[in-house]
């Protein structure tokens, strides 16, 4: 009977996500332009779904202080408390109230690895095509270069990295944006690649036109679908690695509220049988799974498959 | 024969047939009621524009179409079976065995992993007609009577190891391999060259012949089809147009739409008068030797291109007629020679050229669609230029894509704001010519602008650049393979071979005896609106 009972239940809440895709995407049809809303109607329930969430937690990181109850430092309580109804989700190992650090938490860690994965792209993306376009020497060196960054594992290396430069957020951010450009880097590389070889790059070259222009008006209109796709996916891994690093104590450091190192901290409660310190985690990876819904359904928008 | 083909039993029969198209969310037709009736041993030829819905005809005579089609009426009835009710698995056993089907790449079409003599031997296996040893013998045979180099090896050979039209030849010999009622050729020369055409051509011809199969031979190309067909059908956007016996047909099209397409061969541009012995040309190739790496493509090429007028660059593939216009250009700077412009040096790469120098030559190319930037609106891709060279904006800037719209003859309240994916390829084609004058040069490169346009279209796409020429003086290099264009446009032919020039000089005299025998060779192979020019010439040529 409790095997059933949970299918039920599991079985109940898909049901309730895909409801609240639908009604999301209902309603959002019915306020947006005629333009986006030609898009919204190829949406399935999934990216539907995912971004309802995505929207969700962009409202919480942007209005935490007035949704949390707590301040993101303060000690409110004892150590540890249970769920009661001042503390709903109780206290962390310093006293501080739960639910208001993971709401606070999805402003850090999210912008955070927004501004990362923004940074990355930018790096990468320019990079990449000026390899493409210029070719020759330059396009060796930077090739090579980035090949020599990617044969180190991306997390041992960011770990030897913080090390040695510290542990601010602007390190954190610009050493996971430079590992992650060279991912950026190929992909941007291998799609500019196939535009320079067009007509029409060669007659803006013919023209006068200057490596600016061809990059930003003739190469990257047409290399922006992949690279968007590409975009959702890379905030993903970097949203792991931010947490990830976090976990091990080189990532966003304390008081600061982080969903990496709020699992961390509480971790001894699991042995206690409290879920608590798995709610973080349940944050990430609803994230995670909500932008890969909507990167799904971009990518096959894109690939232009029908079925 | 035409008398006894009444009396041989009907093979293929197609009535009412309707096929459509899924667009967004609904369905538009694409064949709109054909009819159709093919007798054992029966060529016919189906003829039309692209759109015309030919080859979705020839695929519905397997019982096939494409992906997001269906047939939505009528019947196709090929020995009896009615193949819109049968079964995949009788379908999957005619296919192949009893009908076959030849697509106009063989190069796209031949799997690049295999051997040419695996591939033929696939479908008598599988249909289980002969073992593997006799389908090599066999088809060591057919690759004979298809006039194949080497037939007892070239089996043995990869895809990209043999060149087109002998892959082409290749292709037909499968398609012939388990000795099939009936072939459906799909543009099968097309993308061949017309000297490369002939053989192939040939080779199709006699083959079908010999064996006495039923054809139904595709093509947008009505010469070719004069040679090949005994009756022909005339398609237009799924409809029939009208459907004769070939001599017929070509004697006395009943309908206007038949009788356009036959009479846009007959367009020829009026005679320029001489130039000036001391004129100074727009554009002089000097000696020019060019290649990449240590190859040289082209060999002390020369010619000049006088002012209104237009020189016509013809040759094979691989003859170096577009590496000519690369070093014209500066994009393959040349290991000797110059090219001089209205008498003075310009530099080799294009990249030192001045922006002036830039502005004077232009070039339009030979696919639109990856000439356009699919992501650029019209008002940018033309009023680009007008910006950079001669530094339009705002309302002047406005002014003048709009006169240069109208000089295309598009209107500009519609298509200013378009995107090159919401034209046609003619439209985009003038798109890439308003482009190219907006610049306001003196001399534009031409580079096969009408070889991938049907011929109706084609023609306006000459006419234009005929009209637009005396109107700017403008000095074109035509570069194109297609006799028939140059017989229409040209004022001056440069025939060029293996990166030499063979022949050139005003066209009344380079298409007048006597020849060198490259250029007669070029122009002999032409096809000719002559049902028995392809019989009578491969007689003179002592080949059969």
């Amino acid at each position: 009977m409790g095997v059933l009972t949970t299918i039920f239940w599991f079985l109940v809440a898909i049901a309730g996500c895909l409801a609240a895709g639908w009604l999301f995407r209902t309603g959002a049809i019915a306020i947006t332009p005629a333009g986006v809303k030609r898009e919204l109607r190829t949406a399935p329930l999934t990216a539907s779904f995912g971004m309802l969430m995505i929207l969700l937690y962009i409202l919480v990181a942007i209005f935490a202080p007035l949704i949390a109850p707590f301040p993101e430092r303060a000690v409110v309580g004892t150590e540890y408390m249970p769920w009661n109804s001042v503390h709903l989700l109780g206290t962390d190992n310093l006293g501080r109230d739960m639910l208001s650090r993971l709401i606070f938490g999805a402003r850090n860690t999210v912008g955070i690895a927004f501004a990362t994965t923004l940074l990355a792209f930018l790096i990468g993306s320019v990079f990449g095509m000026l390899a493409a376009t210029v070719g020759g020497w330059l396009d060796q060196g930077l090739s090579r270069l980035v090949d020599v960054l990617m044969a180190i594992p991306a997390l041992i290396f960011a770990l030897l990295l913080l090390t040695i430069f510290g542990t601010s957020i602007l390190t954190l951010i610009l050493v996971i944006a430079v590992i992650d450009s060279t991912r950026v880097y190929r992909l941007a590389r291998s799609v500019a690649l196939n535009i320079v070889v067009m007509d029409y790059i060669e007659a803006a070259k013919l023209r006068g036109e200057g490596l600016w222009r061809l990059i930003t008006r003739e190469i990257l209109p047409n290399a922006l679908a992949p690279l968007v796709a590409e975009f959702g996916l890379r905030f993903c891994f970097v949203f792991l690695a931010i947490s990830a690093l976090s976990f091990l104590g080189l990532g966003l450091q304390p008081p600061l509220a982080d969903w990496g190192s709020m699992v961390k901290e509480n971790a001894t409660l699991i042995s206690f049988g409290d879920i608590t310190p798995l709610l973080p985690a349940g944050a990430i990876a609803l994230l995670t799974v909500s932008v890969n819904f909507v990167v799904d359904w971009q990518l096959h928008r894109a690939s232009g498959l029908k079925e | 024969m035409t008398v006894t083909e009444s009396e041989k039993p009907v093979l293929l029969t197609m009535k009412g047939l309707r096929i459509e198209g899924r667009a967004d969310d609904s369905w538009t037709g694409i064949v709109n009621g054909i009819d159709l009736e093919l007798r054992k041993g029966e060529v016919l030829g189906l003829i039309g524009e692209s759109g015309a819905g030919k080859s979705t005809v020839g695929l519905a005579a397997m019982g096939f179409t494409r992906d997001g089609c269906r047939i939505a009426g009528g019947e196709i009835r090929f020995d009896g079976i009615d193949l819109t009710a049968a079964s995949e698995a009788t379908k999957r056993h005619l296919r192949g065995a009893r009908i076959a089907y030849v697509a106009q790449s063989a190069a796209a079409s031949f799997n690049p992993a295999h051997k040419l003599i695996d591939q033929y031997c696939e479908a008598p296996v599988q249909h289980g007609m002969m073992g593997r040893a006799e389908a090599q013998a066999d088809a060591v045979d057919l690759y004979r009577r298809m006039q194949l180099p080497d037939p007892d090896s070239i089996g043995f050979r990869y895809p990209h190891e043999v060149s087109g039209g002998q892959l082409q030849r290749a292709m037909t010999a499968m398609a012939m391999s388990c000795r099939p009622d009936l072939i459906i050729f799909d543009e099968p020369t097309t993308a061949l060259d017309v000297t490369t055409q002939i053989e192939v051509l040939a080779a199709i011809r006699k083959i079908v012949e010999e064996f006495d199969t039923a054809a139904i031979y595709i093509t947008h190309d009505l010469a070719v089809v004069a040679q090949m067909a005994d009756r022909i059908k005339v398609l237009l956007k799924g409809d029939e147009v009208e459907e004769a016996n070939t001599r017929t047909m070509l004697a006395a099209p009943k309908e206007d739409y038949t009788r356009s397409l036959w009479a846009v061969r007959s367009y020829a541009r009026a005679e320029q008068p001489p130039v000036a012995g001391d004129a100074v040309p727009v554009v002089s190739v000097q000696n020019v030797t060019a290649g990449y790496g240590t190859l040289n493509v082209l060999e002390n090429v020369g010619f000049d291109i006088h002012a209104r007028r237009t020189v016509a660059v013809v040759g094979e593939s691989g003859s170096g007629k577009s590496t000519a216009a690369r070093v014209i250009t500066g994009l393959l700077p040349p290991h000797q020679g110059r090219i001089l412009f209205e008498g003075e040096v310009l530099p080799p790469d294009y990249r030192r050229r001045s922006r002036d120098q830039l502005r004077q030559a232009q070039m339009i190319y030979q696919m639109a669609d990856t000439a356009l930037n699919p992501k650029l609106r019209i008002r940018e891709v033309i009023g680009r230029p007008a910006q950079m060279y001669l530094g339009l904006r705002g309302k002047r800037l406005e002014d003048r894509i709009r006169e240069l719209l109208s000089l295309i003859e598009l209107e500009p309240d519609d298509y200013i704001d378009r995107l090159p994916s919401e034209l046609s390829g003619g439209q985009k084609q003038r798109i890439g010519i308003a482009r190219a004058l907006a610049a306001e040069p003196r001399f534009i490169i031409c580079d096969e602008v009408t070889s991938a346009l049907d011929q109706l279209v084609a023609e306006g796409i000459l006419k234009l650049l005929d009209k637009l020429q005396s109107e700017f003086d403008l000095a074109y290099m035509f570069i194109t393979h297609d006799l028939a264009t140059v017989k229409a446009i040209a004022d001056e032919v440069v025939v060029m071979k293996e990166g030499h020039v063979i022949e050139q000089g005003p066209k009344a005299a380079v298409f007048a005896p006597p020849h060198d025998p490259y250029t007669e060779l070029l122009l002999s192979s032409v096809p000719e609106m002559d049902p028995d020019w392809l019989t009578d010439l491969l007689q003179a040529r002592g080949e059969v």
